[in-house]
């Protein structure tokens, strides 16, 4: 059984980001694995581990040749990774982004299952694995909160407001999990220094058939006009307790239509 | 002439690991312990899984391989978050299982060193009794052999033992006298008859770690229980001792940079008189010393490890690294005390843990005294 898992490298969110003049978030810095992606990681090792052969491919589409978090990944026992980086890819919306991951995919060769975030952490956009999916012509199952590969089939529970729904689709497919599908482990010391010698084949937009006019700025049918603050959080209302709060507090909740 | 500061890419790697993990599993959890006087037996084994019981030790009994520095990373990022539980490694690694990888049979090696490094189990090391510690010579414990059955037989009694008496201890390596002149090592297995762990004591600080005075009365283990060679039990504690001060120093510069860290952060919070307290002198300067402190404990704790790594002699870099970064600490968390004023004095912080938990370190595994006598001896000084 092969698991590819998309990962993302980004910028450490511990540290206050900023933004480039054309409106994208500066990624010149150091990045590290998006932790969103750290689950899908754990998972890939676990099914692979629970199938008793296989290997975890890793995909990862960064700047500047970024490897930190992919080092990250390979530490936790990922066997190997896929990073496309190439200038021309700057300036890529989402869709651009899955063409590409979805390349480097088929590049990787004999994957049964794909796993991504529900979204990453810095972009939130949450519509990649989807996308991804369709490009592959494969079956895309979102926001699962347990996967598993049972007759040769992954059975998956998608989480919902209320509970779950339990989904299943043919192999390959791709599957996005949440936070919490399972524990991701820590990387062991033997796990970073393997990682050091696992293969990362560092490849183009070319190097995947992508025309430089399909990817990046050229190939985005999206365009960041503006960026603007946030608006901050209006102060909440202030009730004195005259002696009828519990009825205030029932009837505000009643307007919000949670009681 | 080289000198090169950086630790590897991989050892910063790591460092951000155990930090994460310190700071996930470890942290949140401390001020509990430490309230509650709890040993976290599933903190120990979540240590023993992301395999620091046996970063020092060779990948065939388990270990991580690596090398005395990573080690000693791994002892300084645990004690940013908690003592106890630094001590708890730093015991269990040094104290406990590095004796029988020095000195241990195959056999030996494979009963208790490998569970040991899987973090399973916690050994321990019984060398201080009421009237002997530095001065082991001084050591009362007897174990007389009968040739009848063939077995030791042990009486005596230890104290301060450090992972003697926890759930998961599989048993303790004792010094004792096995001729009038004559210290020998033997490994007594937890729950041997004869063998009993007194409740643990109340301590000033380190309450989440697991120290008790140990009676042996009449207590025999096979013959064969003895570690390494009869009558070179000075020997191999000497060594550990060693290597043990190395990681009880980072230990220390590990909790004095969590003191520094947690200054400069309220020093900057802190609102007096219109301003942060940072803005006086006389809290930033606090903050300057405690940064020149801590380089310095980490240069020399880094120094002595590197040294270990290539194989040269240690005792006085050792000595030096134990006596200079555990004095440094205490000052630290004396200060950070001071800088956090009224709150560092509640319970609830982390500079007041830290404030009880330091004072030991300039008393364990060698007083500081006994390091400045070990640093005046090889000065050639005729220091008694």
């Amino acid at each position: 059984m092969n698991v590819a898992v998309c990962v993302k490298q980004i910028p450490d969110p511990a540290v206050p980001g900023s933004l480039s003049s054309d409106h994208t978030l500066d990624r010149s810095g150091k990045l590290i694995l998006d932790e969103s992606d750290s689950y899908g990681v754990e998972m890939a090792l676990q099914l692979v581990d629970a199938a008793g052969g296989g290997e975890v491919t890793l995909i990862s589409m960064a700047p500047n040749d970024e490897v930190s978090g992919l080092r990250t990944a390979l530490a936790m026992g990922a066997a190997k990774a896929i990073l496309v980086s190439d200038p021309a890819l700057a300036g890529s919306d989402a869709l651009s982004t899955a063409k590409v991951l979805a390349k480097s995919i088929e590049r990787a060769g004999d994957i049964d299952l794909v796993l991504a975030a529900t979204e990453s952490s810095d972009g939130y956009t949450g519509t990649v694995p989807a996308q991804v999916g369709e490009l592959l012509g494969w079956p895309a199952l979102t926001f699962s909160r347990h996967v598993e590969i049972a007759d040769g089939k992954v059975k998956v529970q998608r989480q919902t407001e209320a509970g779950y729904d339990e989904v299943e689709a043919s192999l390959p497919a791709i599957v996005s999990v949440t936070a919490g599908v399972v524990e991701p482990r820590y990387p062991s010391f033997k796990g970073i220094m393997a990682a050091k010698n696992k293969p990362v084949d560092k490849v183009t937009a070319a190097d995947l058939g992508l025309d430089a006019s399909q990817v990046g700025w050229a190939g985005a049918r999206q365009e960041i006009v503006n960026v603007e603050q946030a608006p901050a959080r209006q102060a909440g209302e202030k009730f004195e307790d005259d002696g009828t709060g519990a009825e205030k507090i029932v009837a505000f909740l009643e307007q919000l239509k949670v009681v | 002439m080289i000198v090169e500061f950086d630790p590897t890419p991989e050892q910063e790697q790591f460092r951000a690991v155990v930090r994460d993990f310190a700071e996930g599993e470890i942290a949140p959890n401390a001020a509990a312990w430490d309230r509650d006087h709890v040993f976290p037996v599933d903190a120990v084994r979540a240590m023993g899984k992301l395999g620091l019981f046996g970063l020092p030790f060779p990948e065939e009994y388990g270990g991580g391989g690596a090398d005395y520095l990573t080690y000693c990373i791994a002892i300084e990022e645990i004690a940013r978050a908690d003592a106890s539980m630094a001590i708890t490694l730093e015991a269990g690694v040094s104290l406990g299982a590095a004796p029988f990888f020095y000195s241990g049979t195959e056999e030996q090696k494979q009963e208790y060193l490998v569970p040991m490094i899987a973090g399973e189990v916690l050994g321990a090391f019984g060398l201080t009794e009421a009237e002997a510690g530095s001065d082991a010579g001084a050591t009362r414990t007897r174990a007389t052999l009968d040739e009848s059955t063939s077995e030791w037989v042990i009486d005596g009694q230890k104290t301060f033992i450090t992972n003697s008496g926890t759930e998961i201890t599989k048993c303790v390596t004792i010094t004792a006298r096995t001729a009038p002149n004559e210290i020998t090592n033997i490994v007594v297995d937890s729950g041997t008859t004869g063998f009993v762990v007194q409740p643990p004591y109340r301590k000033m600080g380190w309450h989440a770690s697991d120290t008790h005075e140990l009676v042996f009365d009449g207590c025999r283990v096979p013959e064969d229980h003895v570690l390494g060679v009869r009558g070179e039990g000075f020997k191999t504690f000497l060594r550990i001792l060693d290597d043990g001060r190395i990681a009880i120093a980072a230990l220390a510069l590990g909790m004095a940079s969590a003191c520094l860290d947690a200054s400069v952060a309220y020093a900057n919070q802190r609102q007096a008189f219109g301003g942060p307290i940072g803005r006086y002198q006389s809290i930033a300067f606090k903050c300057a010393d405690m940064a020149v402190a801590v380089e310095n404990a980490r240069n020399l704790v880094y120094k002595a490890a590197w040294l270990r790594e290539q194989g040269r002699p240690i005792r006085e870099a050792a000595a030096m690294a134990k006596l200079y970064a555990s004095e440094i600490a205490v000052d630290a968390t004396r200060e950070a005390v001071q800088i956090h004023g009224g709150y560092g004095y509640i319970d609830e912080t982390l500079v007041s843990r830290f404030y009880r938990d330091a004072k030991i370190l300039e008393i364990g595994e060698g007083t500081s005294e006994i390091q400045r006598l070990i640093l005046a001896r090889g000065l050639g000084l005729p220091v008694e």
